[in-house]
């Protein structure tokens, strides 16, 4: 409104019809907010929801039970998710979570995905998380449907990738209390005798 | 009687060119000839990545940063794609015409550059010879010509391709640089009047004591919206706006024919960039203060070409500037501008430079700066008087507009839609006093 505004001074009135080259003058000199995507990737949020990420106890064994309730948390119908029991057995399937049973497929489809987080929220024991990871582009449908290799995190240093038996004397309970905080050497040498009986049994 | 001896002696007769193509041999002007191409062919691909450059920083992002080094090689990218492109000629279209039209378009704008001294004599292959193609004594009266000619590639684009939009933007373009180089015409002939000649080379050498730019600075002011209305650029490209016309006249053409267009439309900017260097900033002098250095070095040889390259794209700048800053204006304003405004605007003051350079060559007398002193404080006076008087009358003009009368939608116990001329009353503010008109007019 006009009469919000103060009086004008001589000079400004004066320039007052050519004020828009100023305008664009300056803006030359302004700061970028273009971001250089691929080149600069800018960090984002802490809490961004990226793609999702299956973890691991600290010894190795998968967090994930097979449950399947964040496929039924999916608004969109995203997850599916078979469960399996564990064996223990010798020349079994082997032991891949501290319970009863263990996810043996696991699949998350980027193409119906809406990041929601609703699965985070559902997943009982935190196997399921979400990453900051956002470059999820493809050009065919199949590729985006993420399989359990690709959403399982790593084993680390101090960790033996399942299936191996559980920390000796443990009980599923004490994986979730934190009392396991790295694989033993008895897990691993399982893990190596498993190995090399599998390479005896192709060769 | 001794007036009309004293305007035969006082007039100086330095009509011819200054510069001397005595020691120029043909294979010279033919080098000289395509230097000038390659340097308006470099400079085009530099301008259009310098414009793409400075409009993005001027609406705060990049522009293109990815081709090449700063992104210096998108034009040549971008050029590369449009020679590629499909050739299309419309089944209406005059297939000669429609050829010829991007032709003369695109080399109308080299030929007006010849005469642009870009330079003082050099020393070129054993020959000193300036930095210059030609020069003629109505060197600046063949830019004029050629610039009308180029327009030619304009309204015959329109006119042959056989549809309706080229041809309302061609005949736009006729009207508009019709106008427009009477006005750009009339603020050139102050020059002639300060220089005594119409050569390109003379013009600059008769400012080497004070740019014309200063004298003749309502020329400049007046020369520099013209030149944007000559080249077709924003605000004035009224001929290809898209808004109204999808491309106007270079609607139906694609490939290398809008190529050549695209590129006549950038050598333009820099033909009336570098005429407006010639005739009001000191051609390629080197600066005041620069100028006095060491005797005058820096006006000598090849100097003279980076002053020149200077002031050039000072222009180009302004042209971007203007084109990240301005709207395009509406066709009959632009036209009510140049008819009604430039042209009789620009006649009196060539009569005042007139007056003027008489007072200086002595035709009021021998008493030089008093007769000069005289002539402008009259010619002020009439100018601050016309303004005073032409204020008064549109402060007179301006009457409060007429209220449209109020109803009250609901008097009839139900609503009613207003008549013309009539304005509903806000039913909440019924019984309330009525608004004074200046509150109405506020909103």
């Amino acid at each position: 409104m006009a009469d919000d505004q103060k009086k004008a001074g001589f000079l400004s009135e004066l320039f007052a019809p050519v004020s828009g080259f100023g305008v664009t003058f300056a803006t030359m000199f302004r700061k970028l907010e273009t971001e250089e995507y691929p080149e600069v990737k800018r960090p984002t949020q802490p809490r961004f929801h990226g793609r999702h990420q299956l973890n691991r106890h600290p010894d190795g064994l998968e967090k994930c039970i097979g449950c399947e309730l964040c496929a039924w948390a999916c608004p969109a119908d995203a997850i599916y998710v078979e469960g399996a029991n564990n064996d223990d057995a010798p020349g079994g399937e082997g032991r891949f979570s501290p319970g009863e049973r263990y996810g043996s497929v696991y699949q998350i489809n980027y193409l119906r995905c809406i990041f929601c987080g609703l699965c985070i929220e559902a997943c009982p024991t935190r196997a399921l998380t979400m990453t900051n990871f956002y470059e999820l582009a493809d050009d065919n449908r199949s590729d985006l449907i993420y399989e359990k290799s690709q959403l399982l995190v790593p084993a680390q240093e101090s960790m033996v990738a399942a299936p191996h038996p559980m920390v000796a004397g443990m009980t599923e309970r004490d994986y979730y209390l934190g009392k396991v905080t790295t694989a033993t050497p008895e897990q691993r040498a399982w893990a190596d005798a498993r190995e090399t009986e599998l390479a005896r049994e192709t060769s | 009687m001794s007036l009309i001896a004293s305007l035969a002696t006082g007039l100086p007769t330095i009509d011819n060119p200054a510069a001397d193509f005595s020691d120029t041999p043909w294979w010279l002007s033919l080098v000289k000839a395509l230097f000038v191409f390659a340097f308006l062919m470099v400079n085009t691909l530099l301008v259009i990545w310098f414009e793409r450059r400075v409009i993005g920083r001027m609406q705060q992002r990049p522009g293109p940063n990815r081709t090449g080094p700063f992104g210096l090689l998108q034009t040549l990218a971008d050029g590369i794609k449009l020679a590629l492109k499909e050739d299309l000629t419309p089944k209406n279209a005059d297939k000669v015409v429609f050829l010829l039209a991007p032709i003369i378009a695109g080399a109308m704008a080299f030929v007006s550059f010849s005469i642009i001294p870009m330079g003082s004599t050099v020393s070129m292959f054993g020959h000193r010879t300036p930095l210059q193609l030609t020069d003629t004594p109505i060197a600046v009266l063949l830019v004029l010509a050629v610039a009308g000619v180029g327009v030619y590639g304009i309204v015959l684009a329109g006119w042959s391709s056989g549809s309706t939009y080229p041809l309302l933007g061609g005949l736009r373009s006729t009207a508009q640089v019709i106008s427009y180089e009477i006005a750009m015409g009339l603020s050139l002939v102050a020059i002639f009047i300060y220089s005594g000649s119409m050569s390109t080379s003379q013009i600059v050498a008769s400012q080497k004591s004070l740019w014309f730019i200063i004298p003749a600075f309502f020329s400049f002011l007046v020369y520099v919206v013209t030149m944007v209305g000559e080249t077709n650029r924003l605000p004035f490209d009224l001929a290809e706006g898209e808004g109204e016309l999808t491309g106007g006249f270079h609607t139906e053409y694609s490939s290398l024919k809008f190529a050549m267009f695209f590129l006549g439309e950038y050598v333009n900017m820099f033909t009336v960039s570098a005429l407006a260097t010639t005739m009001f900033l000191g051609g390629w002098q080197a600066p005041p203060g620069i100028a006095a250095i060491n005797d005058g070095m820096f006006n000598q040889g090849w100097w003279g070409l980076l002053w020149f390259v200077i002031k050039l794209w000072m222009f180009m700048f302004f042209f971007v500037w203007l084109r990240g800053s301005l709207p395009r204006v509406r066709y009959d304003q632009f036209m009510r501008f140049g008819w009604k405004f430039l042209i009789p605007i620009t006649l009196l003051w060539v009569v005042s430079v007139a007056f003027i350079r008489g007072a200086q060559l002595a035709f009021f007398g021998d008493n030089v700066r008093t007769a000069t002193v005289i002539v402008i404080g009259v010619i002020a006076t009439v100018a601050l008087a016309a303004a005073w008087v032409w204020d008064g009358k549109r402060a007179a003009a301006v009457i409060p507009p007429e209220r449209p009368e109020e109803i009250d939608p609901f008097a009839g116990g139900y609503p009613v839609p207003p008549l013309p001329g009539q304005r509903l009353r806000e039913p909440s503010l019924v019984g309330q006093p009525e608004l004074t008109d200046e509150e109405t007019y506020r909103g």
